[in-house]
């Protein structure tokens, strides 16, 4: 989700008055009738955080602040730029997490005073919380790349935010002639959905295959592994043989600047002007998290991995591609499990208990083409102020399996997306 | 082994009070990314909600110990103790 943040010298001005107003041990904002949870950020995090916070306690009162009506979901979306899926197959309303009792503020949050626990909104109005859950997803770090900026990415999606651009991908690809280059650079780490890019060249690849068989596709890195290497490198050469060239680091694929005029893309040895030009930027929390304080110099909000409260502003918990997770990866299955976990301290501080230790899991699959999958799993606790893997947990999918190993894989990439996507939407 | 695993599991539930409103223990709503929470009509994956608690119990043993074939539940499974499982399997148990 976009949010876009309009900071006032008055609306400044008014936190600041707060600071002085309000004392480090304010009081909860309401201390009669039912506590107040506000949820910023309607993805997978967002809006299995409301709905989880209503079951653990149906007394609260959650608002989710979200000012799109539709959500595009970003799983699968590779599907749809490969023009396997309709993006109609990414997208649901909030019918349902209204249903359950929760108030939508269809608008954006602009501002968040964190003293006296309030949430400006685009709309003028301001809600006040006991506590706060940010799930803003990630914004993109338009600084980061030379000749990347807003609209640079007309000409060159980034389609890492799924919907127009996801489609505007694919139209590119559709009018790409046979024989045509595709592009992609990818960011350094940490980024959202670490092997979404491959996953993308791969789905990309299958399309090639079956319709435009003599076009090549170069992957530009940042690194010098990335997440199921060793899976992607053995389904490439085996389904798409010479059609998927990865340029690492160490060999001089970090992509330095672009221009988009000429689709050109600028390593520090070479320049490749593609067909197809798809820009992976570098990214960060989501800019609410910046304007409520819960961001440090990496970028990205560090967390106390019990309650998921923000380290640096109290009644503020941060989820999913936002916070520092530890080794919890950027995955819609991460902001799901962690929404519930978060949602279930919340509804124990509200209560005065102590909150639980949390046991997480992740699972992210990733498919190279429709009935081949593969995943990466892992299961988290926190450990030393982080949530890290359980080790002997976890890890990739074998290398040396039957098809039919991937072919089950694939089907229950499938069945995740449907069960996620009904806890979280249906 | 295996039957001393499970005979103690059933032991342990005795003493463990756990009902359809208690408390999910450490782990179990990270399930449910999965495992629907709601009746679906042809799970490819397991709804484990009402399942018994043995069932669940043997089920995670055997994927732990490579006994029983999994994808990624071998993975999963290797996360959890016996102490952590057996909260769950009685949560699980627990859920219409």
């Amino acid at each position: 989700m976009i949010m876009k943040p309009h900071i006032t010298r008055r609306s400044f001005c008014a936190g600041v008055a707060g600071v002085a107003a309000t004392s480090v041990f304010a009081k909860p904002a309401l201390a009669q009738g039912p506590a107040r949870i506000v949820v910023i950020g309607g993805g997978f995090g967002g809006a299995s955080a409301a709905r989880a916070l209503r079951i653990a306690d149906p007394k609260l009162h959650v608002t989710l602040v979200e000012p799109n009506p539709i959500f595009t979901a970003c799983p699968f979306s590779n599907g749809v730029i490969a023009d396997e899926r309709a993006i109609e197959d990414q997208q649901f309303t909030y019918e349902k997490v209204a249903a359950a009792g929760i108030t939508i503020a269809a608008t954006s949050a602009v501002k968040i005073d964190t003293h006296i626990r309030s949430v400006g909104l685009a709309d003028g109005k301001s809600l006040s919380y006991d506590r706060l859950i940010l799930s803003p997803g990630i914004d993109f770090r338009f600084d980061a790349l030379p000749g990347y900026d807003e609209a640079a990415t007309e000409k060159m999606p980034h389609a890492y935010k799924a919907g127009p651009q996801t489609l505007l991908l694919r139209k590119q690809l559709e009018a790409m002639p046979d024989g045509g280059l595709f592009v992609m650079s990818v960011p350094a780490n940490p980024f959202r959905c670490p092997p979404g890019p491959y996953e993308r060249a791969s789905l990309i690849a299958y399309y090639f295959k079956t319709k435009k068989p003599n076009s090549k596709i170069l992957i530009l890195d940042a690194k010098d592994a990335f997440s199921k290497k060793g899976l992607f490198e053995q389904a490439w050469k085996d389904l798409y043989p010479g059609m998927i060239e990865w340029v690492s680091q160490a060999k001089g694929g970090q992509v330095v600047e672009v221009d988009p005029a000429t689709n050109t893309f600028v390593t520090d040895f070479s320049k490749h002007v593609a067909q197809v030009g798809n820009v992976i930027p570098p990214q960060k929390a989501g800019t609410i998290a910046e304007i409520a304080g819960a961001v440090d110099k990496s970028g990205w909000c560090p967390i106390d991995p019990v309650t998921f409260e923000s380290k640096l502003v109290r009644f503020v918990h941060v989820i999913g591609d936002a916070c520092i997770a530890g080794g919890m990866p950027k995955s819609a299955f991460s902001a799901n499990a962690q929404a519930k976990a978060c949602a279930q301290a919340v509804a124990d501080l509200i209560a005065g208990r102590k909150p639980v230790t949390p046991k997480l899991i992740n699972t992210c699959y990733s498919l190279v083409a429709p009935d081949y999958g593969f995943s990466v799993a892992g299961v988290y606790a926190p450990k030393d102020g982080l949530l890290a893997d359980i080790e002997g947990a976890g890890g990739v999918s074998p290398l040396d399996v039957p098809h039919s190993f991937r072919e089950e894989e694939a089907l229950y990439a499938k069945s995740w997306y449907q069960t996620i996507t009904t806890e979280a939407f249906g | 082994m295996l039957r001393l695993g499970v005979s103690l599991t059933v032991a342990a539930m005795w003493a463990m009070p756990a009902s359809a409103a208690s408390k999910p223990p450490p782990g179990a709503t990270a399930c449910s990314g999965c495992h629907a929470v709601t009746a679906v009509a042809s799970p490819a994956v397991p709804r484990l909600y009402g399942q018994s608690a043995d069932s669940i119990m043997t089920a995670m043993t055997e994927f732990r110990e490579g006994t029983r074939p999994s994808t990624v539940m071998k993975r999963i499974a290797k996360g959890f103790t016996d102490d952590e499982l057996r909260p769950l399997a009685a949560w699980f148990a627990a859920q219409k």
